[in-house]
């Protein structure tokens, strides 16, 4: 009974916090907004025993949520939390879509008839995922973790303003670096 | 628990279609990713409690991860090159 109500208000809170994002005058407000809807799906994770996947999503999401407010600071120009702003286009399209996709969604979900559940969770259902992942499953890890290794290479490239090339010439040989501000000892 | 994860689902799709700034737009993925999590942590549960499900999740999450990297790169990389943070500012692929 308890578990049920919790879900429930975790459900309302997930649908009405993503709902806020696109509803909000503010970055700074939708930013607050797509948290508390992680969280509340994070929570809904711990609800059903999966200890290790809501813990997980609610502090990533929490740090997520703490560096795009630091974007909305540094690319927006304005002050995110009082600048009232909307900034949408092809609203109606955009409703007509979504809501397209709900109704399908939902009939699907309505209509299919589910089979009934398959066996029970383990006993300490964090020790079973590492023991899966260390193990049969490891080919999932060994598959994320170049993806990952790649996504910090890439992020770097397409962030980064100056690179060794810019400072120190296309073959590397230009001494002193090129910097616009020069540093070090006898320079 | 499907249909709240479909309802979210569909409202990223609505700021993922509907935003200009591209931080918004990279919200309303989120918001899908999000629902994906509940939506496969619903059926792990509901209906095959074995660890293949939860494996399944953390590539989500995973997933979720890279897109939230690469599109913050490419936000900066965006801001740097044309001073652009809408997504009607950069609409065409030439520098």
């Amino acid at each position: 009974m308890v578990v049920d109500v919790a879900f429930w208000v975790l459900s309302v809170l997930a649908v009405l916090g993503g709902a806020a994002v696109f509803y909000v005058d503010s970055m700074a407000r939708a930013t607050y907004a797509l948290a508390l809807s992680f969280i509340a799906v994070g929570l809904v994770a711990l609800l059903l025993q999966q200890n290790y996947v809501g813990v997980v999503t609610i502090l990533m999401m929490v740090m997520e949520m703490a560096v795009m407010a630091v974007y909305m600071v540094m690319f927006m120009g304005m002050n995110p939390a009082l600048m009232p702003m909307s900034m949408v286009h092809g609203k109606r399209m955009a409703m007509a879509a979504a809501g397209g996709v709900f109704a399908l969604l939902a009939s699907g979900i309505l209509l299919v008839d589910w089979p009934s559940r398959r066996g029970a969770p383990a006993g300490d259902v964090t020790m079973a995922l590492g023991e899966e992942l260390m193990g049969p499953k490891m080919l999932a890890m060994a598959v994320v973790s170049p993806v990952m290794v790649a996504t910090i290479v890439a992020g770097v490239v397409l962030a980064a303003h100056r690179t060794r090339y810019d400072r120190m010439g296309d073959d590397l040989r230009r001494r002193p670096a090129d910097d616009p501000q020069p540093g070090g000892v006898g320079r | 628990m499907l249909l709240v994860a479909a309802a979210i689902f569909c409202v990223g799709l609505y700021g993922a279609i509907s935003q200009q700034v591209v931080v918004m737009v990279m919200m309303g993925l989120e918001l899908m990713i999000n629902a994906v999590i509940l939506a496969a942590a619903g059926f792990w549960w509901f209906l095959a409690p074995e660890p293949t499900g939860q494996v399944l999740l953390l590539v989500i999450i995973a997933a979720m991860t890279v897109e939230m990297a690469m599109g913050f790169a490419v936000a900066t990389l965006l801001h740097r090159e044309r001073e652009a943070d809408m997504t009607d500012m950069a609409t065409d692929l030439s520098g």
